[in-house]
Formats: structure tokens, C-alpha cells, sequence
């Protein structure tokens, strides 16, 4: 099978679209969650979308596998809160490690199902902790969680992707950059530790609002600087914004990066009850443009985008070239 | 095609690229312990407000870099360093720039690279220890991605010449470029800046080492950048900052030439080379350059010209023009910058220049926090930056409260003095505010507090990320009038629907605000208006906030404001799906697990000085008269508020001093007439805990077994599940049991409503259950300073009697620690049951007469009041089982703990 570094370098990959939309389609509710393992459990779960890979795993992959018909070349685990630390809202952090692996399969057998190339990212979300603010107004030096505790709740979850066969890391809707290093850091000790070959690890930040920052204070370019030991694949941006309001950052990250870039903005912004309005045909028109200025070699689509986007979006962009990587002078 | 330079790259907020043309980068020295007596002391003093303050001026002075170390031996250096890091990040106009990280242990520049989310440098390594440990701590310092300072010290020493310099770099280059995987351009050589003009010979040439080695470095690896400490080369004038001064701007001017690219200086206190006295200039060129310099000619030269010299102390330059402007620029500017540095002073002006206080906080502060607003809004501030605005304005507020308060104060008096009614104090209104679960924006909410705090209102603010149970939980115990509720990112729209939600199911009634960048009166109205029925209103900035809870609060307008809302949102309705409460509760096996601990090994129970019982028949009115709680007395009343100082409350306290006139005649009536009887019926025996929740309490020949219930719900860690059988020891304990009644009251009853008397007849009632709660209380104190004698050195005032300052407890069953009204059966058995206590038990368990007490007696001196609260299926099954109840008895005496 062609690497994903090789594919990187001939076309445009295209990464697949929501999950959380995908699966509210199928409004389930508090047994369905359940199924029959937890049906006891002492707290609510509904909600909990990374359980779904183990109570209704056909569900999960129906939904991968209905990316991987829209063109999706890579697709996400669901496993955007399968750390101890996002599970402990359910009183689930036992299950972390089991989520993670019950998630990567779930992938693997979509791909598998699609008789198509592709490649899974094991996806790990940004965690409800940060480390770089405090949660309390009057106490700016307090934080409600360590490095370390942090770093080892990224690591099992790592484990668990590893363990369930995930091609590539992708640390993902980063809006503190500090939980991001924690991940980078988890990541690298954990192949070094275990002597394993390290997996390509792609990384996406999150710019909240209008200020082009992330929501702990940093510039996209002071971002870039800040995770770029991580020497990822790629690097990009996705979430909070919709592809218009995206545009502006991806050009910038396309001059600044020396890896591959990535952008899988939201279905616009969000209306006034949390959905998502953007037309298929209404972001891809979008995109389109920054394919042929040459910004993209990952793309796709986060919040409120739907299969119907990603092959709208993997349509467009099939027509042009993948951005060329920078070339690295060796002498100032 | 696009080129991309190796340059050096760092990051605080903003990225910082050395560039060529760059030319030297200014490192902040003063936030070093070792280095500033006076950031030493402020850390020491845990002054943290001026410590950043410190901090602030070197970026303001122009570093473009801040070097911050805590090496003191009277620091936690990885706490000290843990914690300002920390308070710095959220300073965004000193975390715009990149920190170095400064110490000579390797575990406290660890912890620092826990806490800052730029890309770092670390001050620094070395292979003093040998290859291994360098190796190694040059992989921890890359898995956080920081660049690294590498001092010229290896296994022999410090390099001292050039050639040793040198020497130690490139060896060090080529293990990091080669074994560990660094950048040339991520290291920073540092070849030790040592001391000249000491008047040692061996000294003279360490500037020319270092400035040779320097040059010799960049020739050998162009990448690598070269740093140094630039005030140890004049280490020898401290103390004449003027000299000092010009011998590190002629020394920066070589050291620049040859490549030195950064260095660690006082960034204020530059002088600029062109500038310096020509004079001075030449004298320290020959110093620095080892000119002219046999036999310490040139550091002489430089010695005497220092004692000419006056040192100048010269004037921080800052940029303070603004603190020229009009008080309330001045504050715009305090409160769109953050600074707190004088927004005393400048608030204490604007009150002297305005007429109230409250028209400071309406006026600039307002002003200044609309230009906050805009400049958020408009993309041109962040948050951190918003968050301090909100923190000046906390503290220019906190200057004008007490004024605010004395107005109030103040006119109160006025009314009083006038005879007029004062409607302030009606008891200010209370709102709670909270950003909601999952969501850390809270500016717009701390706005609105402001204002509403302003306007009058007393306002509970739980900060963000606050779970929809501490919200409520606080409403309802502190009884607040309004709740409101902020969000900024989209998932704390569900959050609040979940809130709203659960006020409908907790049958709470205040009405619930809703505001925040991300709320819309849309969604208010068709999602979470329609969980819950007592108003729900969507506000849309701080201003709108006065006149909504102003409407709300107001019983004549609150009617037709929320009729008018709900015609409003009805129009945009829609039905969806409700949710429910997560609470999480132990396993019962569990929960028994984590009871009370208490050692009984060690513990010796004391024996009551009897077994069995003594009844203690017509006791005297007069002495239980002085037990008497009088605040529960008025609040059959109606009257609520603190005894005795609602005596003189305002708005009641004519009233309630009548009251309390009349009821005391009355009550000396009682006692001198003897209306009433008191009888009261104590017992001890000997007991033991057989299980976690079962104690055998032996009564001569017979065994009665008390079943206890325990807290399931899921505590905090470390805190216990509490059942009262935890304060039993397994062992032989004692355990005690009373009863009191107020006998008699039928016929003065009877009287007052013939004479349809109804305020004497409320009183005598009210007096009655009084006396018996009186009666309880004494003869629980006279059993553990008497009859149990466990407490006889207790002094104790009726005040901490009622607050239940004594050691031991007297829980009733049926009452929150032991919720089972079932078990009084027993209680009564072993007191000698309704002939002796003169008490009988309804059906319902309730006792007669009304005004009796009784309860359990537990010594041990860790046992409390604590409630059950709601019980699980397991224990409840269990329970039912000990008593031998059947599953619908159980859940009939249960119900109010099962769901």
C-alpha cells in the first residue's frame, strides 16, 4: 500500500466530515447509548459519542464508511474525548483505553468494508482541562489541571489507537497550545519508550474568533512555532470557523509551514440554535479557491459538515494540484 | 516557490524570529532572584501583583525575551517558578513575548516547561555532568520544544579562554545536531561572560576571550546563535550603575560585532554607545579590550575615573504620557491596558470629582469597558487581555464600595430620623451568576455582575465552569432572587437547557437570565423556555440586565413583563426533547467501605452514671425558660431575619419587638401560673455495632437492633459516607435516648379561641414547641456534663448551644441523619414507652403532644449531624431486609430518600 506521504505528495488528500452531526442523525437516545454492557451504569451517557464505538459499533462504521464513499482518503476515530480526563464527565475514565481501541477498529473495518485505500487517524481531542488558563477569575495562576496529568491521560489514549492500528496521530481543535505540547509530548515518549517506529503525527489548531488567535492568547504564526517540534506531517487548522472566515489563516499557514498543511473548516458558522447551515456546494465553492492558489494538501470538513460536503469538497478539489512543500534553505 | 530560512523561531503569544538584520535581542534580566534583590524579595513576600509588575517593565523597557529564575535557597524553586510562570501566562503583555527559562536545576527548568505554551528557551545545560546526563537533558528540553542555551562548561570547568570555549561548543554541537536531533538553529551558545577590571592579571583578557570565541563560533557553525550574561563583566563597579552601564554598552558593541546575538541585560538601562562620554568611552573600550592594559593600567584608569562619578540615579523611562490625561482617560487607558498599578489613586480622583460613586462605575469605568467591549468585539483585543480589563475593574469597584455602602447607610439613617419608610432595605435582591459547565468566558457575565452589583443588587458569582447542581444547590441555599446564566461557545447552549431543565425538576421559581456571545433570544425561546415555567429570558448586554431584573423583581410590573415574554417566545416555539441529571452514587458495599473513620481501638467509652432509665417528671418552666431559641419563634412568625437583631430591623423590628414583649408576658404567665408541665423521660445502655449499619443496644435481658442508614451519594475524595452507626464502636459502647413533652396546653388553647384570641393562641402554640426544643436542649447539656458526665468541664453560652457548639449529638428518627421514622418504635420501647413518656405515636409516627422532642444520644466526639440524602436500590433491598419490612412498607417510609 502507498504511504500516505507518498500520496501526500501526488494529490490533495481529502480528510472525511463531522462524526457528532453524523450521529445525531440517528437520534439516540440513553439506552442506545447504554446498549446492553452499560444498561446499568451509574451515571447518564447520553451523549458520550465515543461509546458508540462499543455499544453500536455498526453505526460508527456505516457513518466511516459513508465518508469513505463520499472520497474520503483519511478518516478520524471517534475518539475525540476517549481520555480518562474528557471521560471522567460519565464516571467512564476506566474505559478510556478500551474506547480508543474500539474506535480504531470500527475505522479499520470501514476501510476494510470499502475494499478502498485509506488511512485512519486516531483522533485526540483537545481535553474540557486546559493548561494554560485558569478557570477561576480571581485566581489567574490557578489551573484545574497538571502537565503531567494531562500528558498521561494522552498517552494511554495513544496506546489505545497504537494498540487498535491507527496510521497516523492526529492532535486535533488545539485551543490551548500548551494541552497540544502535552499531546505532542505523550506521543513522542510513548513510541521512544515502547520502542516503536513513530507514526506520522498531524496536528490542527482551532482560531476562535475574529482576534485570529487561539483561545489561549497565541497568533497563528506563534502557534505554528510552538508546536513545530512535533516535526508533523502536517499542520493546520480546523473548527470554530467556517471556511470563510478560515480563508485569511490558511493562506498564512500555507507560507509559514515547512510540512504539509490541513484544513477542515466547520459547515460555516452556527446559527442560533448550534446547527449549521452552509450548503454542501457552498463550502466546497469556497475551497475550491484555495486549492487552485495552491494552500492545500489535506482538506476536508469538522462541525455540521455532512458526506454530501466532503464529496462536494472532494469533487472540486480533485481538479487541482497539491501545494508543493517549501524548500528548506540550510544557510541564513 | 516558497523558501523557508532556518532561522531561530520563538513563541510566547507572538512569535519572535531572529533574523540577520535582527541584530541583538534584548533578554529581560530583573525577573531573576539571583539578580534583583527586589523581585527576590517581592517572590519571597509571594507579591505577585508587583512581581509581574517587575516583569511588565522589561517588556515595556523594550526585552524582547524575559529571563525568569527563582534558584534561592529560601525558594520551592518548582513551586515558585510553577506559580509565576502561571500568573504570567495570563498576563497577555508580558506572555506576548518568549520566556527563558532560568536555573541551575534541571528539575525546576522542567517544571517551567510544564507551564508555558510558547516555544521557550531554556537557560541552561551542560556537559559539566558528563555526556549522559547532558544528552539526556537535552531530549527532555526538545520533547517540550525548546531551543537551549548550552554554557561552555564541561567534565573540567568553566571554559575560560577562547580556545577552550570553543572547544566545549562544537563538541556539544555535534552531540545535539547529531545524537539528539537539534537544529543548529535551536542552539544558543553561552561562553561565559566573566568579570574584567578586577584587578587580577589572569582576568583582563575574558572580554577579548569571549568575544574571539564568539567570532570563532559563528565561523564554525553559522547557525547557532551565541548569548551571554552581560552584566558579570562589570561585576567589579557595582554599585556605579553609571560606569556599569557604559562598560556593557561598549562591550555589547565588540561582542555584536562578532556575533553575539542575545544577551541578558537590564533592557531599561542601555546606555546607547554613541552617547556615552568620550572620556568614559575610551577608558572602557581599553578595559574591555585589554588595551593599554599592562601592569592594570587601564583598570585603574577606569577605578579613578569611577570615584569622579557620582552614580546617577537615573530615571526609569517609561511611557507614561498617558498618566498626564484627564482622570477619565486615565482609567480608559487602566482598564483597556490592564493595569492596576493606579486605578486606586485615579478612582479615588474620579469619586472626589463626581457626585456619587455609583456615577464613577456609570460613567468612565462604563466607558472604559465599552471600549474593552468594541476592541474584543472588532477582533482587536483577546481575551486574556479582556479577562484583566475585568480585573481593574474589580479593583476600582472594590475602592468605591464602601462608599456606595455609606450612601446607603446614609440615607437610611435619614429615613429613620425622618420616620419615613426606606425601601433599601427591604433586603437588597440577590442574583447568582454563572458561566455554565465546559465554558471558561466569563467577561460578559462579570459585566453584568458589575452592573447589577452597581445597581444595587447583591450578587453570588460562581465563576465558569460551574455544573448545573453547585448552581442550583447555591440558588437554593441562598436563596437567591434571579439566576443567570453565560456562555460564549456553542455547547454551553445544551448546558443551559440542562439547567433550565433541572430548576423545573428541583420545582425552583426564580426567573433564569441567559446571556453570552453565543445565546440568541431565538434559542432562549424555543429550547430553554420550554423547560421550565417561571421565566426564562434571553438578555442582551449588561445595560439590558438592570432594567430585566428590575422588571422581575418588581411584584407589580413582573406579572405582565413575563406574560409579554411568553407571547413574545410563544411565537417562535418549537418542542424538543428534555434531558436529565447526572448523579453519580457508590455502590452500598462501597459506600460502607468509606464510613467515618474512627479508631476504636484507642477509645475508652465513658459510662453514664446509670443504665436504664429516669424520668424526670414536672420540671421547672423557669429553668428551661432560659434555653429558650427565640429566631425560630419568629420565623413561625413570619419574621425572618437574626435573633436579637431583628428587634431593631428596620422594617419589622417595631413589630417584632412587640411580639417579643407580648410573648415573653405570656411565657412569665406560663411559669407563674403553671399552665404547662414539662416531662422528660433520658435513658443509657450499653451497645455495640454488630454491622457497618446495625447496633445491638442491650436493655436488661432483651436486644434491640437499631438499623441505621448511610449516605450512597458520591463524595469528594477523602470524605466519608456517614451512617450514625459509625460513632458506635464495635466494642462495648454506650448509647442514650430521651423525650420531652409539654404537657397541658388543651385548655388555655381552648380558652384563647373562645375569646377568639387567635395572636395568644399562636403565641402559647408557638411557645410550647419552644419550650420543648428548651427542654431538649437543657437536658441534653445536663446529660453530658451529668448523667453521662462524658463533657463535665463544658462551658458553654445558649448562643453556642443553639448554634450546637457541644461535643455529641441528639439525632431524631425521622430527621436527616437517620431518615427512617420507623425506629421510633424503639426509641420509645427503651424509654418506657407512652406511659412513661407521655408521648404517643400516630400512625404517621408524628408524636403527640406537638410539642415533644426526642432522639438519639451519641458521645463519641467525631459523631455529627450530617443528612443521608438519597439512598440507592441496594441499600434500600438491604435495608428493608435488616428491619424485616416489605418492599412497600420500605418504600413508604423511605420515599423522600428513593426516587
Amino acid at each position: 500500500m502507498q504511504t500516505v506521504q507518498q500520496a501526500l505528495k501526488e494529490r490533495i488528500l481529502i480528510i472525511d466530515g463531522a462524526m457528532g452531526t453524523m450521529i445525531q442523525r440517528h437520534k439516540l437516545e440513553e439506552a442506545d447509548y447504554r446498549g446492553t454492557r452499560f444498561k446499568d451504569w451509574h451515571s447518564d451517557v447520553k451523549g458520550n459519542n465515543d461509546l458508540l464505538s462499543i455499544t453500536q459499533p455498526e453505526i460508527i462504521i456505516a457513518i466511516h464508511l459513508q465518508y469513505l464513499n463520499a472520497g474520503a482518503d483519511i478518516i478520524e476515530t471517534n475518539t475525540f474525548s476517549s481520555t480518562s480526563i474528557a471521560q471522567a464527565d460519565y464516571d467512564m475514565q476506566s474505559l478510556a483505553y478500551e474506547l480508543n481501541v474500539a474506535s480504531a477498529k470500527c475505522a479499520k473495518e470501514a476501510v476494510k468494508q470499502s475494499g478502498k485505500t485509506a488511512w485512519i487517524a486516531g483522533a485526540i481531542g483537545p481535553l474540557n482541562k486546559t493548561l494554560s488558563l485558569s478557570p477561576d477569575v480571581n485566581n489567574p495562576g490557578f489551573r484545574a489541571v497538571t502537565f503531567d496529568e494531562v500528558a498521561a491521560s494522552y498517552t494511554e489514549q495513544i496506546k489505545g489507537l497504537v494498540d487498535g492500528g491507527v496510521d497516523i496521530i492526529l492532535i486535533e481543535t488545539i485551543f490551548d497550545t500548551l494541552n497540544a505540547k502535552a499531546a505532542i509530548y505523550a506521543t513522542k515518549n510513548y513510541f521512544r519508550n515502547n520502542n516503536l517506529p513513530e507514526l506520522p503525527i498531524m496536528i490542527s489548531g482551532t482560531i476562535t474568533d475574529a482576534s485570529g488567535r487561539t483561545l489561549s492568547g497565541q497568533t497563528l504564526e506563534a502557534f505554528y512555532t510552538s508546536i513545530a517540534h512535533a516535526n508533523p506531517l502536517s499542520v493546520g487548522l480546523n473548527c470554530a470557523l467556517g471556511a470563510q472566515e478560515m480563508r485569511p489563516h490558511i493562506e498564512e499557514l500555507s507560507q509559514i509551514a515547512n510540512c504539509f498543511t490541513s484544513a477542515y473548516p466547520n459547515a460555516g458558522l452556527p446559527n442560533a440554535f448550534g446547527e449549521y447551515d452552509e450548503q454542501p456546494h457552498e463550502t466546497a465553492h469556497i475551497i475550491q479557491e484555495w486549492a487552485a492558489n495552491g494552500w492545500l494538501n489535506i482538506v476536508g470538513g469538522c462541525c455540521g459538515t455532512t458526506p454530501d460536503h466532503i464529496k462536494h469538497i472532494a469533487d472540486e478539489v480533485k481538479k487541482f494540484k497539491a501545494r508543493e512543500l517549501p524548500v528548506l534553505e540550510e544557510v541564513i | 516557490m516558497n523558501t523557508i530560512k532556518p532561522y531561530l523561531r520563538l513563541s510566547g503569544l507572538e512569535p519572535l524570529i531572529i533574523r540577520p538584520e535582527t541584530n541583538f535581542i534584548n533578554v529581560g534580566e530583573r525577573t531573576n532572584v539571583t539578580g534583583s534583590k527586589k523581585f527576590a524579595r517581592l517572590i519571597k513576600e509571594e507579591k505577585y501583583e508587583e512581581a509581574l509588575s517587575v516583569a511588565r517593565d522589561q517588556v515595556e523597557g523594550g526585552a524582547q525575551i524575559i529571563d525568569i529564575n527563582m534558584d534561592d535557597a529560601m525558594l520551592e524553586g518548582i513551586e515558585a517558578m510553577t506559580t509565576f510562570l502561571n500568573l504570567v501566562q495570563a498576563e497577555p503583555d508580558i506572555a506576548k513575548i518568549p520566556i527563558m527559562i532560568d536555573s541551575s536545576k534541571f528539575e525546576i527548568i522542567e517544571a517551567g516547561l510544564k507551564c508555558v505554551q510558547g516555544k521557550c528557551i531554556v537557560n541552561s545545560i551542560s556537559m559539566k555532568e558528563g555526556e549522559a546526563k547532558f544528552i539526556e537533558q537535552a531530549h527532555i528540553c526538545k520533547s517540550y520544544g525548546a531551543a537551549i542555551i548550552v554554557m561552555a562548561f564541561d567534565e573540567k570547568g568553566q571554559a575560560d579562554t577562547k580556545d577552550r570555549k570553543v572547544e566545549i561548543c562544537h563538541r556539544a554541537y555535534k552531540i545535539l545536531t547529531e545524537q539528539v536531533g537539534y537544529t543548529p538553529q535551536e542552539i544558543i551558545f553561552d561562553p561565559n561572560i566573566f568579570a574584567v577590571a578586577t584587578g587580577i592579571e589572569e582576568h583582563s583578557n575574558y572580554a577579548v576571550d569571549f568575544i574571539e570565541a564568539t567570532k570563532e563560533i559563528k565561523k564554525l557553525m553559522p547557525l547557532v546563535k551565541v548569548s551571554g550574561g552581560v552584566s558579570n563583566v562589570s561585576f567589579s563597579f557595582r554599585g556605579n550603575d553609571h560606569v556599569r552601564e557604559a562598560i556593557h554598552s561598549v562591550f555589547l558593541y565588540y561582542a555584536i560585532k562578532a556575533g553575539m546575538d542575545m544577551g541578558i541585560v537590564n533592557a531599561g538601562q542601555l546606555v546607547v554607545y554613541d552617547e556615552i562620554e568620550p572620556t568614559l568611552k575610551k577608558l572602557c573600550e581599553d578595559v574591555i579590550l585589554n588595551n593599554n592594559n599592562e601592569n592594570n593600567e587601564a583598570t585603574e584608569a577606569l577605578i579613578n575615573f569611577a570615584e569622579t562619578v557620582k552614580a546617577k540615579g537615573k530615571e526609569v523611562v517609561k511611557d507614561e504620557k498617558w498618566r498626564l490625561e484627564v482622570v477619565e482617560k486615565r482609567l480608559a487607558h487602566s482598564l483597556v491596558n490592564g493595569i492596576t498599578d493606579y486605578i486606586e489613586v485615579d478612582t479615588e480622583e474620579a469619586r472626589q470629582k463626581y457626585a456619587r460613586p455609583l456615577d464613577v462605575i456609570e460613567g468612565p469605568l462604563m466607558d472604559g469597558m465599552n471600549i474593552v467591549g468594541d476592541l474584543f468585539g472588532s477582533g482587536k483585543m483577546f481575551l486574556p487581555q479582556v479577562v484583566k480589563s475585568a480585573r481593574v475593574m474589580k479593583k476600582s469597584v472594590a475602592v468605591l464600595t464602601p462608599f456606595i455602602e455609606q450612601e446607603k447607610e446614609d440615607r437610611k439613617n435619614a429615613h429613620l430620623a425622618a420616620g419615613t419608610i426606606n425601601e433599601e432595605t427591604a433586603g437588597a435582591a440577590t442574583i447568582l451568576l454563572a458561566t455554565v459547565k465546559g465554558d471558561v468566558h466569563d467577561i460578559g457575565k462579570n459585566i453584568v455582575g458589575v452592573v447589577l452589583g452597581c445597581n444595587g443588587y447583591n450578587i453570588i458569582d460562581l465563576g465558569v465552569m460551574v455544573s448545573a447542581d453547585k448552581i442550583l444547590d447555591t440558588a437554593q441555599k441562598e436563596k437567591v432572587d434571579i439566576i443567570g446564566l453565560s456562555g460564549l461557545i456553542t455547547p454551553s447552549l445544551d448546558e443551559m437547557v440542562h439547567v433550565a431543565n433541572e430548576m423545573k425538576r428541583r420545582n425552583m421559581t426564580q426567573p433564569l437570565l441567559i446571556g453570552g456571545a453565543t445565546t440568541s433570544r431565538m434559542h432562549t425561546a424555543v429550547k430553554i423556555a420550554q423547560q421550565y415555567n417561571n421565566g426564562v429570558i434571553h438578555v442582551l448586554d449588561a445595560s439590558r440586565s438592570v432594567t430585566v431584573a428590575g422588571s422581575l423583581l418588581s411584584n407589580e410590573q413582573k406579572p405582565d413583563f413575563l406574560s409579554n415574554l411568553k407571547t413574545e417566545y410563544d411565537k417562535l416555539c418549537f418542542d424538543f426533547a428534555n434531558k436529565k441529571v447526572i448523579k453519580q452514587y457508590l455502590p452500598f458495599t462501597n459506600a460502607q467501605k468509606n464510613g467515618a473513620a474512627i479508631n476504636w481501638e484507642n477509645f475508652t467509652p465513658i459510662a453514664p452514671t446509670f443504665t436504664g432509665t429516669k424520668i424526670l417528671e414536672n420540671y421547672t418552666l423557669k429553668e428551661i425558660a432560659e434555653y429558650i431559641d427565640w429566631q425560630p419563634f419568629f420565623i413561625a412568625w413570619e419574621m425572618h431575619g437574626k435573633f436579637p437583631a431583628l428587634l431593631t430591623d428596620t422594617i419589622i423590628g417595631v413589630e417584632a419587638t412587640k411580639l417579643y414583649n407580648d410573648a415573653k408576658k405570656l411565657l412569665q404567665q406560663i411559669i407563674d401560673e403553671q399552665w404547662l408541665t414539662a416531662k422528660g423521660v433520658v435513658g443509657f445502655w450499653i451497645t455495640n455495632k454488630t454491622e457497618a449499619d446495625t447496633v445491638i443496644v442491650s436493655n436488661k435481658s432483651t436486644k434491640i437492633p437499631l438499623e441505621f442508614l448511610r449516605q450512597q451519594i458520591k463524595k469528594a475524595e477523602g470524605q466519608p459516607n456517614l451512617s450514625l452507626a459509625d460513632f458506635i464502636s464495635p466494642n462495648q459502647d454506650y448509647i442514650g435516648a430521651f423525650s420531652v413533652t409539654i404537657q397541658g396546653i388543651e385548655k388555655y388553647i381552648k380558652k384563647f379561641e373562645a375569646n377568639l384570641d387567635d395572636y395568644n393562641k399562636i403565641i402559647l402554640q408557638a411557645l410550647a414547641d419552644r419550650l420543648a426544643e428548651a427542654f431538649a436542649e437543657l437536658l441534653h447539656k445536663k446529660t453530658r456534663t451529668d448523667y453521662w458526665g462524658y463533657e463535665n468541664e463544658e462551658q458553654l453560652t445558649n448562643e453556642q448551644l443553639i448554634n450546637e457548639e457541644y461535643s455529641g449529638i441528639r439525632p431524631a428518627p425521622g430527621y436527616p441523619a437517620c431518615p427512617d421514622h420507623t425506629e421510633k418504635y424503639k426509641l420509645f420501647e427503651l424509654l418506657g414507652g407512652e406511659e412513661v413518656t407521655g408521648i404517643y405515636l400516630t400512625e404517621s409516627l408524628a408524636m403527640y403532644p406537638a410539642s415533644s422532642v426526642c432522639g438519639w444520644y451519641f458521645a463519641h466526639p467525631q459523631s455529627k449531624y450530617f443528612g443521608v440524602g438519597k439512598i440507592e436500590p441496594d441499600q434500600f433491598e438491604d435495608y428493608a431486609r435488616r428491619k424485616g419490612m416489605s418492599i412497600d412498607d420500605a418504600t413508604r417510609w423511605l420515599r423522600p430518600i428513593i426516587d
